[in-house]
C-alpha cells in the first residue's frame, strides 16, 4: 500500500544517524522503538486483534452472549447463516440503503460544495447550515425526525406539504415503500456535510490559474466546470464514493432508533441481525458468524477500492 | 484562503445566473435548517399545542417549562457529565498513544518493526461493529460491562490516526531532531518538545475528529452500558424517549440539549473543525 512508498525516502537514515553519533547507537532501553509503540499495541491487540480472533473461535461454537455455556459445533453456525433468511433479506436492505443514500450523498456533497465555493461571501453561513447536522448524535436526529418530523398529519413533513396543498397522506416510516426512503432522507440531511467539506477542500485546492486561462480563451462558466473543475475532482470523488459507501454499509443507529428494523423488518440492516442474534437472541456464535459474513463483504469493496486506487496511481505517474 | 485574494481582483459581476445560483444556496440553506428550527419551536411550546396542525412556528406563549422539567426529572445532566468524560478521556487517550505509536513507526528502527506497522495499517480494513459480539463477551470476562473504561478502551486505539501521524512525522525535518541528538537530548525529549509541537495542526484534527465521533459514537456505548447513570447522552435519549410518552416538548427539549454541546462547539472552532475534517477525512484513506 502506500505506507511501502511513503517509507522509501527514509531509507538512507541509518547512516545518516551514526554519522552524527560517532559514539554508537547506544541507547537507554527506555529509548528503543518498541517503547514508543507498546502502549498503543497493547490496546490494539486486545480489543481488535484478539477480539478479531476470538469472534473467529466464538463462531465456530453455540456459547451464550458472556461466551460461555456452549460447546463446539464446527461450521453449524455458518451453513446456518447462509441459510437464513433473514441473513440475506438484511443483507440486501444494507446494500440497498447503501445505494439509494451513497447517489444523492455524493453528488448534494458536490452541489453544496461548488455552490460555497463558487458563492464565496458568507462561507460561515452554508458551513453551519449545511455541517452542522454532522456534529448531532444519531440519538438527537433519530428522535428528532421519529416524534417530529415523520409522525403523520401533526408532522413537520405533512405540515410542510399541506402548505402547498398536498394531504399524500403517507406513513412515512410506516409504510414498507416509504420507510427506507424516510430514512435515507434523513441520512442526507444528517450526513451530507462530511463529503461537502472533502469536497470544498478539494475545490480549494485547484489553482485559481487555470480558470483565468481558460477563461482568456473564451470558456464560460459551465465550460470551466465541465473541462477543468469536474475531470480534477475525479480523484476525490473516488475517495468520497468509497468512504460513502463503507460507511452506509455500517448503518445502524438511525434505522434502529426511527423504525427499529420495521416494517416488518423491511428496514433491518445486517448489522441490527447481529444485534438481534447476539444480544437479544443471546446466541454470541451465531451472532459472530453473520458479523463475518458482513465483514467478507466489507473487505470486498476494501480490495475492490484497492484495486483501483492502484491503477490510478499507475495511470498517472 | 485563497479566495478573498482572488476576489478582490475580479469581483464577481451579479449576472442572472450568480442571483440564481444564490437563491439556490439559500433555498438549500432553509431547508436544512427548517428540522432543528421546528424541534425548538416545538421544545418552546405548551405541551397542549405541540399536535396542532397547520405550521405555528410560535405558540401562545414561549415557555421553558420543558426544559425545566427535562433537567429536574430526567438524567441529563448526569448523561452530558458522562458523554464529556468519556469523549475526553478517549480523545487524550488516542492523541497520546496513537502519536507516540506513530513516533516509533515513523522514526526509529528495530528488527520486525516493518511487520508491525503492516499489522497495524491492515487493522484500517476491520470496521469496530464487526467485533461488537465477541468484544462484549471479552468486556463481560474482563468485568468492564457498564463502566467508563469499558466505553473507552476499545475506541483509542486507531490504526487510521497512527497512518495520518505517521506520514505527518515523516515530513518534519530530520535535521531538527539530530541537532537536539548531538546535544544529548533522549528520543523522549526529542519527541515531547520538538516533535509534538511541530504536529500542532496535525494533533488537533485527530483529536477533533476522535472528540466529535466519541461523543456522537452510538453502538458500542449503546451495547456495553445496561445503568442508566452510566449512559452517554445519546444513548439515554434513546433508552428513555417511551418514558415521555406524548409529551412532545419535552421530547424536543432533551433533543435539542442533546444537540446544543456540540452545536455551539462547532460555532467557536468552525475553522480547525473544518479543516480538520478536511484532513483526517482524505488522510483516513
Amino acid at each position: 500500500m502506500t505506507a511501502t512508498s511513503v517509507a522509501v525516502p527514509a531509507a538512507p537514515e541509518p547512516a545518516a544517524v551514526p554519522a552524527a553519533r560517532p559514539a554508537g547507537v547506544r541507547r537507554k532501553w527506555t529509548e528503543h522503538g518498541l517503547v514508543f509503540i507498546a502502549p498503543f499495541l497493547l490496546v490494539y491487540g486486545m480489543f481488535l486483534l484478539w477480539p478479531l480472533v476470538f469472534g473467529v473461535h466464538l463462531s465456530l461454537r453455540s456459547d451464550n452472549i458472556t461466551g460461555s455455556g456452549g460447546e463446539y459445533v464446527g461450521f453449524d453456525n455458518y451453513t446456518e447463516a447462509f441459510r437464513d433468511e433473514n441473513v440475506w433479506s438484511s443483507l440486501w436492505n444494507t446494500v440497498w440503503f447503501t445505494v439509494l443514500s451513497t447517489i444523492p450523498l455524493v453528488v448534494m456533497g458536490l452541489v453544496f460544495a461548488l455552490l460555497a465555493h463558487n458563492l464565496r461571501f458568507v462561507q460561515w453561513l452554508w458551513r453551519l447550515s449545511w455541517f452542522a447536522p454532522f456534529v448531532l448524535p444519531s440519538g438527537v436526529v433519530g428522535l428528532l425526525f421519529l416524534w417530529v418530523i415523520y409522525p403523520s398529519d401533526f408532522g413537520f413533513a405533512d405540515q410542510l406539504l399541506a402548505q402547498f396543498g398536498l394531504h399524500p397522506d403517507i406513513g412515512w416510516l410506516t409504510d414498507e415503500r416509504y420507510a427506507m426512503l424516510s430514512i435515507v432522507l434523513t441520512t442526507v440531511w444528517w450526513t451530507v456535510g462530511f463529503n461537502f467539506l472533502l469536497y470544498l477542500a478539494a475545490l480549494q485546492s485547484i489553482p485559481q490559474h487555470l480558470y483565468e486561462a481558460a477563461e482568456l480563451d473564451g470558456a464560460g462558466p459551465w465550460q470551466r466546470l465541465r473541462h477543468i473543475t469536474l475531470p480534477l475532482l475525479r480523484r476525490t470523488t473516488g475517495v468520497v464514493l468509497v468512504l460513502q459507501i463503507l460507511a452506509s454499509l455500517k448503518v445502524f443507529d438511525q434505522i434502529y432508533i426511527m423504525t427499529g428494523g420495521g416494517p416488518d423488518d423491511s428496514t433491518r440492516p445486517i448489522l441490527q441481525y447481529v444485534y438481534q442474534s447476539g444480544f437479544t437472541g443471546y446466541r454470541i456464535g451465531y451472532a459472530s458468524a453473520v458479523s463475518y459474513i458482513f465483514f467478507a463483504l466489507i473487505v470486498l469493496v476494501a480490495l475492490i477500492h484497492l484495486r483501483l486506487a492502484r491503477r490510478n496511481a499507475e495511470e498517472s505517474s | 484562503m485563497s479566495a478573498p485574494a482572488a476576489a478582490s481582483g475580479r469581483r464577481p459581476r451579479w449576472t442572472r445566473g450568480r442571483v440564481a445560483l444564490v437563491a439556490v444556496a439559500l433555498l438549500l440553506v432553509v431547508v436544512w435548517v427548517l428540522p432543528l428550527a421546528w424541534a425548538l419551536s416545538i421544545s418552546l411550546k405548551p405541551d397542549a399545542e405541540t399536535t396542532q396542525t397547520g405550521l405555528d412556528w410560535i405558540g401562545s406563549t414561549i415557555t421553558f417549562d420543558a426544559y425545566e422539567a427535562v433537567w429536574e426529572t430526567g438524567d441529563i445532566g448526569r448523561w452530558l457529565f458522562n458523554t464529556a468524560y468519556i469523549a475526553t478521556m478517549t480523545t487524550l487517550l488516542t492523541v497520546a498513544l496513537c502519536a507516540m505509536a506513530a513516533y516509533g513507526f515513523a522514526r526509529t528502527r528495530f528488527r520486525g518493526r516493518k511487520a508491525l506497522y503492516a499489522l497495524v495499517l491492515a487493522g484500517i480494513m476491520v470496521p469496530p461493529q464487526v467485533l461488537i459480539a465477541p468484544l462484549f463477551a471479552e468486556m463481560v470476562q474482563l468485568g468492564l460491562v457498564d463502566t467508563y473504561w469499558g466505553v473507552i478502551l476499545p475506541q483509542v486505539a486507531v490504526p487510521a490516526m497512527v497512518f495520518i501521524l505517521v506520514k505527518f512525522f515523516e515530513g518534519v525535518p530530520r535535521e531538527l531532531e539530530e541537532a537536539a541528538f548531538v546535544d544529548g537530548a533522549g528520543r523522549w525529549r526529542v519527541f515531547f518538545t520538538i516533535v509534538l509541537p511541530l504536529s500542532r495542526p496535525v494533533l488537533a484534527a485527530v483529536a477533533i475528529f476522535t472528540f466529535i465521533s466519541t461523543w456522537n459514537n452510538f453502538l458500542w456505548p449503546f451495547l456495553v452500558t445496561t445503568d442508566p447513570n452510566g449512559m452517554t447522552l445519546p444513548v439515554g435519549l434513546v433508552n428513555v424517549q417511551s418514558s415521555y410518552g406524548v409529551r412532545y416538548a419535552q421530547m424536543m427539549a432533551s433533543v435539542v440539549m442533546g444537540g446544543l454541546p456540540l452545536l455551539v462547539v462547532f460555532a467557536i472552532f468552525q475553522r480547525q473543525i473544518v479543516r480538520g475534517i478536511a484532513h483526517t477525512g482524505l488522510a483516513g484513506q
